[in-house]
């Protein structure tokens, strides 16, 4: 027996050991993969970010080199901070508290120590890294704004949140990333693709040569440059127009659903979101809760549409032959309805056509024509789905589907809409009568509103609206190039641009003629409510207006939103004009209109409601 | 009946085989840990792995010189071939040279030898000759005393020269003496001092002293014919002396850096961060050598691909930590293989040992099974994290010519011995 002791042992050795590397090498085995192994370092090469360019070729984003400093805390030796600090501008308790927060993110991995060092703090800084192990510098490309405009549609970059990061395994802490407008719509297109370089590493941390001669190595493929379809010149003029005021203004090309322009009110300079000052910047524009700077008013303001809306009641109306285009009524400056009810009519009062209903914004004659569409069918919520799918047709009630990352749905009724108010089912037309002048449950956006003019231009179609006109190497998306029809038929259109038209020559925006271009337009005044100290108020009336123009091959179509701005005429409808003149014939000469909208300002209309004073309103 | 043409070829080619086997992929294994850069010039004798190719070629004329010598003389010269090995690991303290804190080596030109490689063998042939006199008998006390000192000799000549692990090997001879006919006792005593040590350590010398006091007063009372009173209270002041012995020996005589591989391997501190700093900084061999194995997964990363050997993470990774490379490059399937081979060596000579006609050479075969097997155990152990850190080589395996020469002399003076069974009568 003495025999077996060793042999015995042997085996069992050699069995433990068998098991203890199962145990190593395949229980508790990880995937090797090269991004991991911190055998290997791991260098990004950052492309160049596309250029952005307006749609007349003009450079409006480009680049600049920037130059964070990383930190990867484990291979942090003992430093002279003083001096480390002084190099960084910060102080030693923000050094303490970078480096705590970058540990606990991962002492293995990169964190970013200090972004976006200026190209002077870069060049005093880079002679003296060496001594600092732990540390190294990498270069990015910060965006540089060649202009002051368009904040709100050009948008910017900043670094990915830890969310982003964890759902995109192309992004690394650090990287950057669009955060809105095309920065973020066409971030793929414009970010390019980073190359990666693998670096053996020995075990003091020291580079020991490219890992396998680099045959992973992959080089940068750089970002395309786009084309957007703002006119930067247009763009320009309605921020200056919109200047001190609130509210927005989108310009649309019918022929194709390009935005001409997409203007927000206030908005800020671009270049603030750029470099070290980026955040406390932003901080800023966010808390400024009054005048909201990052809010695309153009895109996200919902608001009744007031009298405009009138004009896509009755081509619904028309469609659905519940009047003709030489349906009268007779308007005494009070329409009645149902038992009691009254609604006000300021056209002036006399025989009302559809064109001279347009003319002169009668409430009566649209009162009347809804009223009419709506009886038509014996069943009150059948007839309003009806009417809601038309005017959803235009745009309305649904995100458009344009290509930036902001928008509202609006809102447009439908019978169950109304079933769920009023649970008895007790409600007829004349229950929703304000639809029709643009005053009940429904909400819209400006560029709904201004969409929905280019489909009236267009007679009967438009494009789904878009700030892309070109990317390099690339067609741009087929749903931009693709006809929406509306559910009107187009003869229809006709007695309406004729109202339009009118609107300029005997109707609500006579004093508003743009010399030698024949527009069409509608003005709208919106009733507007806010709550002060738990009490429903009234506002000033919001001004807005649509317009196209020229009448008979319409190049632009848009729709303007002033933010309790009183009546239509007196600034949407101004601006509506300058906007129009300026685009077509390149120049202004309505001189005295621009001074007049230029010089005036609305600060102290949007500081009543918080002077804690009472107030008047439509003044 | 056998031809004499046939004679010098009648060796066993299933060792021979193995062997082969092991320092061939052994020498891939040492390629992939000491090469520097993309290009490989195999005939570079400045880097380890183009040396080990010489060292490799220099042992084929060791085996044919082994080989052809006639194996009675192995048996007739083991007195002097001993004496002029400890002679040479005397020679140390004053011609020896200092690496890495072990004076272990003689500079000859360029080149280093390190003697007590060599001793291995010269002890085995020595422990075959003493046992397989006729007039002694390993029960009897004086002869166990006699060869008790042939071993110790080298032992401590080698831990003299600072080098422990070496020394460690030379314990591998109790599983020689034991087959042999060593009485059971020290068998009883060996498993009693290991479990005593590991219980003193991790449990408290006073628990451990009482428990074991109370266990054999439990056998003192419990057995139906009385043991002496005497022999019982020896054995409880034994297990005392040894409780305490092995904790005074623990905190007074290991160096600390000895005290920490046994603390961590036994768990001893507790404080989690402490622990966490002795992985990283004292056993930093180890925390790599784990890692890179691990990181080899099933199949491993591919010859030249492991990145932590690429990257010379594990030091010492050609020479003692190198099976932690076949881990990397060639997985759990690799490791396997190796793992395999040993045991398939080991369990081949055994088998050979007691098939040997003669006892000399069965106890020379058993003396190289059990040097060998402490090797295997030890260091494949230690690069695992299942034993604490001792520093010795894997036979075949690691770089180095003493290491090699001296493991294949070990093995073919056994083969030569083997070759010659049937002629012996």
């Amino acid at each position: 027996m003495r025999q077996l002791l060793l042999f015995i042992t042997i085996i069992l050795v050699g069995v433990s050991f068998i098991a203890r590397l199962f145990y190593l090498q395949v229980y508790n085995a990880e995937e090797h993969s090269l991004y991991d192994d911190n055998a290997i370092r791991k260098v990004y090469d950052y492309p160049k970010r596309g250029f952005v360019y307006d749609r007349n070729g003009k450079l409006l984003v480009a680049n600049q080199p920037s130059y964070d400093v990383m930190v990867i805390p484990r291979e942090v030796k003992p430093l002279d901070t003083l001096e480390f600090c002084s190099l960084l501008k910060i102080d030693i308790e923000q050094f303490k508290k970078i480096y705590n927060r970058a540990y606990h993110y991962s002492p293995r991995l990169p964190s970013v120590f200090v972004p976006q060092l200026s190209k002077e703090d870069y060049a005093a800084l880079q002679e003296k890294m060496r001594k600092y192990e732990g540390f190294y510098i990498q270069k990015r490309s910060l965006r540089d704004y060649q202009t002051t405009i368009g904040a709100n549609v050009l948008g910017y970059i900043a670094e990915a949140t830890q969310y982003q990061i964890d759902n995109d395994p192309y992004y690394n802490m650090g990287d950057l990333i669009g955060k809105q407008g095309v920065e973020l719509s066409y971030e793929e297109e414009l970010r390019g693709v980073k190359g990666i370089k693998f670096i053996q590493k020995d075990r003091f941390n020291r580079d020991i040569g490219p890992y396998k001669d680099g045959i992973y190595d992959t080089v940068p493929q750089q970002g395309k440059d786009i084309t957007i379809s703002i006119d930067a010149d247009l763009q320009e003029y309605g921020e200056r127009l919109m200047q001190k005021k609130h509210g927005g203004i989108v310009a649309i090309e019918p022929s194709s659903g390009e935005i001409l322009a997409l203007v927000s009110a206030p908005t800020y300079d671009p270049n603030l979101l750029v470099g070290r000052q980026r955040s406390r910047n932003f901080t800023k524009l966010y808390n400024d809760t009054i005048n909201r700077p990052l809010i695309d008013r153009g895109l996200l303001r919902m608001h009744e549409p007031g009298s405009p809306f009138k004009v896509f009641v009755s081509l619904v109306a028309l469609q659905e032959h519940a009047i003709t285009p030489e349906t009268t009524l007779f308007c005494s400056g009070v329409y009645h309805y149902g038992r009691r009810g009254t609604m006000g009519c300021h056209c002036g009062g006399g025989k009302r056509d559809l064109v001279l209903g347009i003319a002169k914004s009668c409430n009566s004659y649209f009162a009347n024509a809804f009223r009419k569409n709506i009886d038509l069918y014996p069943d009150a919520g059948k007839a309003m789905d009806i009417w809601s799918d038309h005017m959803k047709s235009f745009g309305f009630g649904n995100f458009l589907g344009y290509d930036l990352a902001i928008g509202k749905k609006g809102n447009i009724p439908d019978g169950a809409y109304y079933d769920k108010w009023y649970p008895d089912f007790n409600w007829g037309a004349t229950t929703i009568i304000s639809n029709s002048i643009g005053q009940g449950e429904v909400l819209v956006t400006p560029i709904q509103l201004a969409n929905a003019t280019a489909a009236i231009a267009n007679k009967g179609y438009y494009y789904t609206p878009h700030i892309i006109k070109h990317i390099e190497g690339k067609p741009i998306d087929k749903k931009y190039t693709t006809k929406n029809q509306t559910t009107i038929d187009p003869k229809h259109f006709d007695p309406v641009i004729q109202g339009l038209f009118d609107v300029y020559n005997n109707g609500t925006a006579w004093f508003l003629k743009v010399p030698g271009i024949d527009v069409c337009g509608k003005t709208g005044t919106a009733e507007n409510f806010t709550i002060i100290d738990g009490k429903r108020t009234q506002l000033t009336d919001h001004s807005i207006f649509i317009a196209f123009a020229p009448k008979d091959d319409p190049k632009i179509a848009l729709a303007v939103f002033v933010e309790n701005g009183y009546y239509g005429a007196r600034w949407a409808g101004r601006i509506a004009s300058l906007m129009i003149e300026k685009y077509l014939k390149g120049e202004v000469t309505l001189k005295q209109m621009e001074q007049m909208v230029l010089d005036k300002s609305l600060e102290e209309e949007y500081a009543k409601p918080y002077s804690g004073k009472p107030f008047t309103i439509n003044n | 009946m056998y031809r004499e043409t046939n004679r010098h070829f009648r060796f066993d080619w299933i060792t021979i085989i193995i062997f082969l086997l092991l320092v061939g992929f052994g020498w891939l294994n040492i390629l992939s840990a000491s090469h520097v850069g993309e290009t490989i010039d195999y005939f570079d004798f400045s880097q380890p792995y183009g040396k080990q190719l010489m060292f490799i070629a220099l042992t084929v004329l060791l085996i044919i010189l082994i080989l052809s010598i006639e194996s009675k003389f192995y048996e007739r010269f083991s007195s002097i071939i001993y004496i002029v090995s400890m002679l040479s690991l005397v020679g140390l303290f004053i011609a020896g040279k200092n690496v890495n804190g072990a004076t272990s080596w003689y500079a000859i030109g360029g080149m280093t030898i390190q003697p007590s490689e060599f001793a291995k063998a010269a002890t085995a042939l020595a422990v075959a000759k003493f046992l397989s006199d006729l007039q002694t008998d390993i029960k009897n006390f004086k002869d166990q005393i006699k060869a008790f000192i042939i071993i110790a000799i080298p032992a401590i000549l080698i831990l003299l020269q600072n080098d422990a692990g070496s020394t460690v090997v030379y314990a591998s001879f109790f599983f020689v003496f034991y087959r042999e006919g060593l009485p059971k006792i020290y068998l009883t005593l060996s498993l009693l001092l290991i479990f005593i040590s590991v219980s003193s350590l991790k449990f408290g010398a006073t628990i451990t002293g009482i428990v074991f006091t109370i266990l054999i007063l439990a056998y003192h009372f419990t057995r139906r014919k009385k043991p002496r009173i005497l022999q019982t209270l020896f054995a409880i002041a034994t297990c005392l002396v040894l409780s305490f012995g092995i904790k005074f020996f623990y905190q007074n005589i290991l160096q600390p850096h000895q005290q920490d591989r046994i603390s961590l391997w036994l768990r001893l501190e507790k404080d989690p961060d402490k622990i966490a700093q002795m992985r990283r900084d004292i056993l930093y061999n180890l925390y790599e050598s784990e890692k890179a194995i691990s990181s080899g997964g099933l199949t491993g990363k591919g010859f030249l691909e492991g990145t932590r050997t690429t990257g010379k993470f594990v030091p010492e990774q050609h020479t003692d930590y190198i099976f932690s490379t076949v881990g990397e490059e060639w997985g759990f399937a690799g490791t396997t293989f190796v793992v395999v081979l040993f045991v398939l060596l080991l369990l081949r000579i055994l088998h050979l040992s007691e098939l040997q006609k003669s006892q000399f050479s069965r106890v020379y075969g058993y003396s190289v099974a059990s040097i060998l097997f402490f090797h295997f155990m030890i260091n494949i152990g230690m690069v695992m994290g299942l034993i604490p850190t001792i520093g010795i080589p894997l036979p075949f395996f690691s770089y180095g010519g003493s290491g090699l020469w001296g493991f294949t002399i070990l093995l073919f003076i056994f083969i030569k011995l083997d070759s010659n069974r049937i002629n012996e009568w």
